[in-house]
């Protein structure tokens, strides 16, 4: 298919800790919220952003679950895993099917259903993001994992923790504007500062929240889509790439180099350079990785990333907004649910919420401690 | 049943056995079949010595619940002498006397216990290598 694809429907549901909601009525839910926007009523496959469903909800084969119960019919549904990287893989999966011109229109929900298991459990669940047999097996749990990648940053780079602590305080700040986030709050650097050491130098506020939620988009050709909207946004460049599962086995402990790849290859889809890009939701589950995201997607030099955020430039009104609808630490990071969500949100600050006015952006959503990215860069095609 | 998949790692965990490229002489801890480096895949066994030094480490309040009987412990990047790095957890020494750069060595001991049948497993933790001084 030689035509763009384009988002035509976005539903992001409440993000939180949902007890009265199961896995299938939060997908259901999101996937209902993206029909009602796109003015679409039936799509011909499905792929699922999913990380856990097994551990956390004892439910496998969530592809048809959500077909069956979501009323899409016997169209092809599958569940796409590349842990807290699933939904922006499965994106990506979603992109290639539109862009094959093998389906019309395609749905990408991601959803996970987190808080049906005591929070030790989930620590161990998501442990399962890294290595077993060699990371996790030793009690390193994800927050561990990047606290050993923060500190030996702070040592390399000579950067304090107070330094990597405005990340929170950024994407809080946009927060109360989110009707879906979970902690619809500003915070102060000194919350961040003062709140409880998990695994140090990481502290509470540092890391995003443990919960429910999905989301869901509607792509398809940009043709078709124009038919439904003057403004489509059209998915302009998309990258992914992995690396070692393992954090000890990386030549650069402090580098995402798939972040790196990943967005290389997504600039030159969109043949655009990082200065082109107006806005950005980064994957912000853990201060340091905010940091890396923006050094090693070109936004700012090794050991400099924390740059920008200090020059106020990530704020609304500066050189690069991110997170706009509050990030992973505040929109809350049901972690295969949060790829699909921050697409979502890209779309609605493209479209024009009244607070920016950006004709590009990009997402980047990352999978363990780095293993696996994933980077879109969506555009206004008006 | 988690027995197999513990036993199978013993001597990998309690002799530090990873493997060597017979090709590009390249090291690997975990063992690999696939040289990372030439990607030959022919590997033999290697064991290591079992000395490193700390390249980041951190106290962790908040494990997993299979270790929550140990903590708060430290977890630790090692580079070993002969290149590879590992993740272990520290051992014999408290939080506040570790820093980058510090030697250790290995030591074997419990990792962790779980699930009903109380499955223990063991395995390599590093302590600090102790110079004492003579009287």
């Amino acid at each position: 298919m030689d035509d763009n694809v384009a988002v035509i429907g976005v539903g992001l549901g409440k993000v939180g800790e949902l007890w009265e909601k199961s896995l299938r009525d939060l997908a259901t839910e999101s996937i209902w919220m993206a029909f009602e926007d796109s003015g679409v009523d039936k799509v011909d496959a499905l792929y699922v952003g999913n990380m856990s469903s097994g551990p956390f909800v004892e439910q496998e084969h969530i592809g048809a679950m959500i077909a069956d119960f979501a009323g899409l019919g016997s169209i092809p549904a599958v569940k796409v895993e590349a842990a807290c990287g699933s939904g922006g893989a499965a994106f990506i999966e979603g992109y290639m099917a539109v862009k094959s011109g093998l389906y019309d229109y395609v749905l990408v929900t991601g959803v996970e259903k987190m808080t049906d298991v005591l929070p030790s459990r989930t620590t161990s669940i998501l442990a399962n993001a890294s290595d077993r047999d060699y990371e996790a097996f030793h009690g390193v749990s994800f927050v561990a994992l990047n606290a050993l990648v923060m500190k030996r940053y702070m040592y390399e780079f000579n950067v304090k923790r107070e330094e990597l602590s405005i990340f929170p305080v950024i994407s809080h700040k946009n927060a109360p504007f989110s009707k879906h986030a979970m902690y619809r709050k500003e915070i102060t650097l000194e919350t961040v500062m003062n709140s409880p050491i998990i695994s140090d130098p990481l502290s509470l506020m540092d890391c995003a929240p443990i919960c429910d939620g999905s989301a869901s988009v509607i792509l398809c050709a940009e043709k078709k889509a124009r038919e439904f909207t003057d403004t489509p946004i059209i998915v302009s460049g998309v990258g992914i790439a992995t690396d070692t599962l393992g954090v000890h086995d990386r030549k650069h402990i402090t580098t995402l180099s798939a972040a790196v790849e990943a967005s290389k290859k997504a600039y030159k889809m969109a043949g655009v350079t990082p200065k082109d890009i107006d806005i950005a939701e980064i994957h912000d589950a853990f201060s340091i990785m905010s940091a890396l995201s923006i050094e090693d997607m070109g936004f700012a030099k090794k050991g400099e990333g924390t740059k920008m955020a200090l020059e106020g430039q990530h704020y609304i009104g500066g050189d690069l907004p991110i997170n706009l609808y509050g990030g992973l630490k505040a929109r809350g990071h049901p972690v295969g649910a949060t790829g699909v969500y921050q697409i979502g949100e890209l779309v609605c600050s493209l479209r024009g919420d009244g607070r920016v006015d950006a004709e590009r952006g990009l997402a980047e959503n990352i999978g363990g401690s780095g293993a696996t990215i994933s980077v879109s860069v969506l555009e206004r095609g008006d | 049943m988690d027995v197999p998949r513990h036993w199978r790692e013993q001597i990998r965990r309690y002799r530090l056995v990873g493997s060597k490229c017979k090709d590009c002489e390249k090291l690997s801890f975990p063992y690999r079949n696939v040289c990372p480096k030439c990607r030959s895949r022919n590997c033999e066994d290697y064991q290591f010595i079992g000395r490193g030094k700390i390249i980041s480490f951190t106290n962790t309040n908040s494990p997993p619940k299979e270790h929550k009987y140990n903590m708060p412990f430290a977890a630790a990047l090692i580079e070993l002498m002969e290149g590879p790095v590992i993740t272990a957890q520290i051992t014999d020494a408290r939080a506040e006397e570790l820093e980058i750069g510090m030697k250790v060595e290995m030591v074997t001991r419990k990792i962790m216990e779980y699930n009903e049948a109380g499955l223990l497993c063991y395995g390599y933790k590093f302590r600090p290598i102790v110079e004492y001084a003579h009287p």
